[in-house]
């Protein structure tokens, strides 16, 4: 879905005043901790929306990458003892370049070869995470990871880096923004909408898949940097096969081919996933946490139904086309 | 301008082009007419890269064009209107254009916006809509201008009159004519002999993947075989009785010899 510079501007600013409005009214490091993970989701999201809504592919490994951009910068600056800036640099660099190598081989093809790949990939990082104990610390994960820091600029509490992720989410937000609406964002739509149409109009298609990909995992990477230095250790089990499938839920929910689909999908099942945890097990006796992925399921089998836009996207054509049908009717 | 040699094409053990000779001089409106599965499409498909060719060379204004990717021969001023337009339905019509002019990097796009627009008025006040919603007339014209869009040398069309009215289908026509004044060549394949060998000045028969024929329009319409084949004209193929032993009803014409089973018991 396509929106004015106008709307935009007026969402992105609206976004902005409410961000910096929130932290007054959170009480507890609770509710500000989940409003970090939403940054981090909507970075995540935002790249892989690009991905699936722009040049039609799934990647079903976007932990594969987060994964990558948390240990790579682990590794710089626990090992190396290099400033936090460069881990989160490097890293995002290493992990561009890893994309655009798989990627080649896996987006020549056409069709959804690269779901399959991905998800492969997924399942064999999670393997190496585990066993390259030396590398990775194992199963009991990485630990010791500096908080990020720019000279003497120290990012400590959990105020401070929710300042710092939302910061770097708006940046990838305006970022994508800007791609979607110029001339190469115009040529991820053509790719999306008729590839051999596309290449007769001299659109390398190969070429622009591969970039946005690679643009997805750089964006994966730096929010995979951001939650190490929050964090402070890293573990195999944030990086497992079902939080790439949390991710393409987020994005299919929020609406395909739209960055505020993708923060509203990221906002919206991140929120409701808490909620379920902490509501459920009040309503019936003896369930646990987990049995929220069964009401996800069937929220996720709702909005495909009524839906299958997504819930930005589809709600937008359901209002245009009730004023179109009573502007008709008048 | 445009030659093609001995171009042989395959889809896989299959033979789709056989040694096809073809050539179009600039200024022309050259017309590819044949039957359905002649292997026009696969011609344009392996001028534009789409398809490689197994054999054979394609030369544009003395350069090479045979092994070269789709989006790469664009930029050599080889633009290809594909079978059944292909415009991006879900982009607005304005970015379909802006879309033509991918290539291009010079600052005149937004001045030939304004020409196709002058072109065809009606995708100037679509500007704005999703060019799937647009009727098949206009997405063939919007086709049409996109590929305007990347001012070619060659302008390569796919039976742009396929599922259009006749009325369209003439207007479409005027507007191929009206292209060639102003300068581009034009390569037109069709089913629609008729109307392609209406504003063509040459034209080659391509039938099972070979070139059978080739002359002028002229020449070529007053030719018997284009005229039974192509033109509906001569000789109506008369059906026989359905018979009653054998139950087949056949064509009664000389060297055709072809029956099916009755459609219905008593009808004739």
């Amino acid at each position: 879905m396509q929106f004015s510079k106008r709307t935009n501007l007026i969402a992105f600013v609206a976004l902005g005043i409410a961000l910096a409005v929130i932290p007054n009214f959170l009480t507890n490091n609770y509710q500000i901790s989940i409003m970090i993970l939403i940054a981090l989701y909507t970075i995540l999201t935002v790249g892989l929306s690009l991905l699936m809504g722009y040049a039609g592919q799934i990647s079903l490994g976007q932990a594969v990458f987060y994964g990558m951009g948390g240990y790579i910068t682990a590794w710089i600056t626990v090992k190396m003892g290099l400033p936090p800036l460069v881990g989160m640099l490097v890293a995002a660099i290493i992990t561009g370049a890893f994309a655009y190598v798989v990627g080649i081989p896996m987006l020549r093809l056409r069709g959804n070869y690269l779901a399959m790949a991905t998800l492969g990939l997924n399942v064999i990082f999670e393997l190496v995470v585990l066993q390259e104990t030396a590398w990775t610390g194992g199963p009991d994960g990485f630990q010791g990871i500096p908080k990020f820091s720019l000279g003497d600029l120290v990012f400590k509490t959990d105020r401070e880096v929710y300042v710092l992720v939302w910061i770097i989410a708006l940046i990838v937000i305006v970022l994508s923004l800007n791609i979607v609406n110029s001339r190469v964002g115009r040529a991820l739509r053509a790719v999306h909408a008729s590839e051999i149409a596309a290449e007769m109009n001299g659109v390398d298609t190969a070429h622009y898949k591969v970039a946005v990909l690679v643009l997805s995992a750089v964006y994966a990477s730096i929010a995979g940097s951001l939650y190490a230095f929050w964090n402070g250790i890293i573990s195999p089990s944030v990086y497992h096969l079902t939080f790439s499938i949390e991710l393409v839920v987020m994005v299919a929910i929020g609406g395909l081919a739209s960055v505020w689909g993708a923060i509203f999908g990221a906002a919206g099942v991140t929120l409701l996933a808490e909620f379920l945890r902490n509501v459920l097990p009040q309503l019936l006796r003896g369930a646990s946490g987990e049995q929220e992925i069964i009401a996800f399921g069937v929220i996720l089998i709702l909005v495909m139904i009524f839906l299958p836009e997504g819930l930005t996207t589809g709600s937008l054509i359901r209002i245009r086309k009730w004023r179109a049908d009573r502007a008709s009717a008048k | 301008m445009l030659q093609v040699r001995d171009i042989s094409t395959y889809y896989g053990q299959i033979c789709a082009l056989d040694t096809v000779n073809l050539r179009v001089r600039p200024g022309e409106i050259v017309a590819l007419i044949g039957a359905n599965g002649a292997g026009k499409t696969t011609l344009l498909n392996t001028i534009s890269g789409i398809l490689p060719a197994r054999h054979g060379e394609i030369i544009f204004e003395g350069k090479t064009l045979t092994r070269l990717g789709a989006e790469t021969v664009v930029q050599f001023g080889v633009s290809h209107i594909p079978e059944r337009r292909q415009v991006f339905g879900t982009l607005s019509v304005l970015d379909n254009l802006l879309l033509g002019a991918y290539h291009r990097r010079d600052k005149l796009v937004r001045d030939d916006i304004a020409e196709v627009f002058e072109l065809f008025p009606i995708l100037n006040k679509r500007q704005n809509q999703q060019a799937g919603t647009l009727s098949g007339g206009e997405q063939q014209m919007l086709a049409i201008a996109r590929g305007m869009m990347s001012r070619p040398k060659l302008l390569m069309l796919d039976e742009p009159s396929v599922g259009l009215a006749p009325l369209i289908v003439r207007e479409i026509m005027r507007i191929v004519a009206d292209l060639r004044t102003r300068g581009t060549t034009i390569l037109l394949v069709e089913q629609n002999a008729k109307a392609a060998l209406g504003v063509a000045d040459r034209g080659y028969v391509l039938e099972n993947g070979r070139i059978v024929l080739e002359g002028t329009a002229q020449e070529l319409m007053a030719d018997e075989g284009v005229q039974k084949a192509y033109l509906g004209k001569g000789e109506r193929l008369q059906l026989s009785r359905c018979r009653a032993d054998t139950n087949l009803v056949c064509l009664e014409n000389d060297g055709i010899n072809s029956c099916v089973v009755c459609p219905h018991k008593d009808s004739k």
